[in-house]
């Protein structure tokens, strides 16, 4: 994909998926809301499908049935050769790059929107993977004014070791929607109609993009990855800290060396180190313990895009 | 275990599950720490035994393996010969029967406190059969009043005509500490420490008891299960809408007829349609979508619990 394009061609494919994470019920239940009744993401010119990625976990109501589907859409795991062997998310994965990719190709959607909750305090949160991808940020931008005064925070992926390789990342223009705080296998209304709303306003943004609108030049300040940060844990690999009380709940929101982070099983509290202030995201999600991630840090800054407009008009 | 006689002996078997439901962290994260430690469990008269109740689950992050163990102590399950094609539980609950059992009989531990967490927002939640159950009220009561700050509430949730089938009905007593909101497969800190809090009073109340202290009778208010409400789902049996944002979070406070209880996915509401107020309590528990259940009905109670006769006092065994 090339980053320093400025959209010119409008958009044609868009898909929604749900279900990544079998247990992350909001997507799972918008696209089967939206499969049975699809009004509400249609728009005019625009082809808008919805998918369930992992239909096995969610019928089980789990993450993963083998691995995680949101983690293997590299060009190594969608390459190898079909066998029963394969884990079952490999297989599902190769699916669905033939469906809506293939990745990296001219055939591949537009615009895929990957939905996601979290159990950590994120509130409305989308993902970036690329700094430089100036159609994204404009529709980030649109979402966020939007959505004002209902906080929407960006997080950008774009690291040269962290970042993974998403369900989402098959299209040109992928973008991961997470709302959170909700526990997994609980369907919550008012987190179901953040997403609604988050969804709305990116397909208005498309939708008027391809009608002519000029998008003047923008600015949005994002959360970029640093850093994943492990729980204490004990020779037997046992986790011996908690998430410190302090730090509980505050996702996005400055972390300064020398505040709390953990506090041990036996009531001592582990302070952060390092000389700079940090903006921890994930704190305490749930699926991430195996992950061996209690938070990531992330830093503050502003990225810019140029004007953009779509080439029929 | 409904008319329970007060114990006239001191208490000397009392156990601490942890869980008893894998993915529910608080239990299986004290249970794990006091097996390694077991000082916090440690009383001048007794000595509480820690056990990891669903060592598998807990293992695997995850309620259960093949079903619920708390719902596998009735005696069809303990009691029936084993196979091996037994799922994990059955096998599990006839194990936890020999350990702190059997069930019914005079070599049972005299109490299990066992420990659980909710998606719902419960706050703070003593979990008792009956207000029959004279032993556990006074407990609860012990623990609502040196927590007056937490607003711990009472639920009995024994049907009548009911078979005890959860892990505590193995001993001659017990109660359940259900803590909440925390996500399964969650470990918060302020959870943590008030489970901690609460198991180390209910502790401190047995001591007592085998100190023989008296307790004078009082009045309760407690939360009766009296019903269940379901999703709306549609005719394949999925979801169809989910608790209204009206309802969310609004455990125990008083839902009226005509309120809404549910918003479908298409935007409607679904209005309660019972005929008096209740008390809804599990509102929208993880574990329960599974079971048909969308909110518990209670009815909130005024109980009358008689004293509670202390014990002919005995020494304190030198430790």
């Amino acid at each position: 994909m090339t980053s320093h394009h400025v959209a010119e061609e409008p958009i044609k494919k868009v898909a929604i998926f749900g279900g990544t994470h079998g247990n992350e019920l909001t997507g799972v239940f918008l696209v089967k809301h939206w499969l049975e009744n699809g009004a509400e993401i249609q728009r005019t010119g625009l082809e808008v499908k919805p998918l369930i990625t992992n239909p096995r976990a969610v019928k089980k109501c789990t993450r993963y049935i083998d691995c995680d589907l949101n983690r293997v859409f590299d060009l190594e795991n969608l390459g190898k050769k079909i066998s029963e062997d394969l884990p079952y998310e490999v297989r599902r994965a190769q699916e669905i790059n033939l469906l809506f990719g293939p990745k990296n190709s001219e055939d591949s959607y537009d615009v895929i929107f990957d939905l996601h909750n979290t159990t950590s305090n994120m509130g409305c949160t989308l993902i970036l993977e690329d700094s430089r991808n100036d159609f994204l940020i404009q529709m980030f931008h649109y979402v966020k004014t939007s959505l004002a005064p209902l906080p929407c925070y960006v997080y950008l992926i774009e690291h040269p070791s962290l970042k993974y390789a998403t369900t989402r990342s098959i299209a040109k223009y992928p973008v991961g929607i997470e709302v959170g705080p909700q526990p997994h296998g609980v369907l919550r209304a008012d987190i179901l109609n953040q997403m609604r709303k988050m969804i709305k306003h990116a397909l208005d943004f498309i939708h008027d993009f391809n009608e002519g609108k000029k998008f003047p030049p923008c600015a949005i300040e994002v959360y970029k990855i640093m850093e994943k940060v492990d729980y204490p844990r004990n020779e037997s690999g046992e986790i011996a800290a908690v998430i410190h009380p302090s730090l509980q709940d505050q996702d996005w929101k400055p972390l300064h060396p020398g505040d709390p982070v953990f506090l041990t099983l036996d009531g001592k509290t582990i302070l952060l180190g390092g000389n700079c202030t940090v903006y921890p995201v994930f704190v305490n999600e749930a699926a991430y313990y195996e992950k061996k991630e209690a938070f990531a840090k992330t830093t503050k800054l502003t990225l810019n895009a140029k004007s953009i407009h779509s080439s029929l008009h | 275990m409904c008319s329970l006689p007060v114990p006239r002996e001191p208490l000397r078997r009392v156990a601490v599950t942890g869980g008893t439901h894998g993915n529910e962290m608080s239990g299986v994260y004290l249970a794990r720490h006091w097996l390694q430690a077991p000082g916090d469990l440690q009383r001048p008269s007794f000595s509480a035994t820690p056990v990891l109740a669903n060592p598998a689950a807990a293992a695997a992050c995850r309620r259960y393996m093949d079903r619920d163990l708390n719902r596998t102590f009735t005696s069809t399950f303990l009691t029936t010969k084993a196979t091996p094609d037994d799922p994990y539980e059955v096998t599990r609950a006839r194990e936890l029967n020999q350990l702190l059992g059997p069930k019914a009989s005079g070599q049972a531990f005299d109490f299990i406190l066992d420990l659980h967490n909710t998606t719902a927002n419960m706050g703070t939640c003593l979990i008792a059969d009956s207000a029959h159950n004279v032993f556990a009220m006074h407990l609860c009561h012990h623990l609502q009043l040196q927590n007056p700050e937490l607003s711990c509430r009472v639920f009995l949730y024994q049907q009548p005509g009911e078979e005890s089938y959860a892990v505590h009905s193995v001993a001659k007593n017990g109660i359940g500490l259900e803590l909440g909101p925390q996500p399964q497969g969650v470990l918060r800190a302020d959870i943590f420490s008030r489970m901690r809090a609460l198991v180390a009073a209910a502790l401190d109340f047995i001591e007592l008891f085998n100190q023989g202290v008296a307790c004078p009778a009082f009045e309760v208010e407690a939360y009766r299960i009296a019903g269940t409400v379901d999703f709306p789902r549609t005719k394949d049996g999925d979801l169809a809408g989910t608790v209204h944002p009206r309802l969310q979070d609004r455990d125990f406070e008083p839902l009226q007829p005509g309120a809404p209880i549910f918003q479908m996915f298409s935007g409607e509401d679904v209005l309660y349609e019972g005929e008096s107020t209740v008390s809804p309590v599990f509102i929208n528990e993880a574990a329960y979508y599974e079971k048909g259940i969308a909110f518990i009905q209670a009815e909130k109670l005024t109980f009358s619990v008689p004293a509670l006769p202390s014990l002919t006092p005995t020494p304190t065994p030198v430790p």
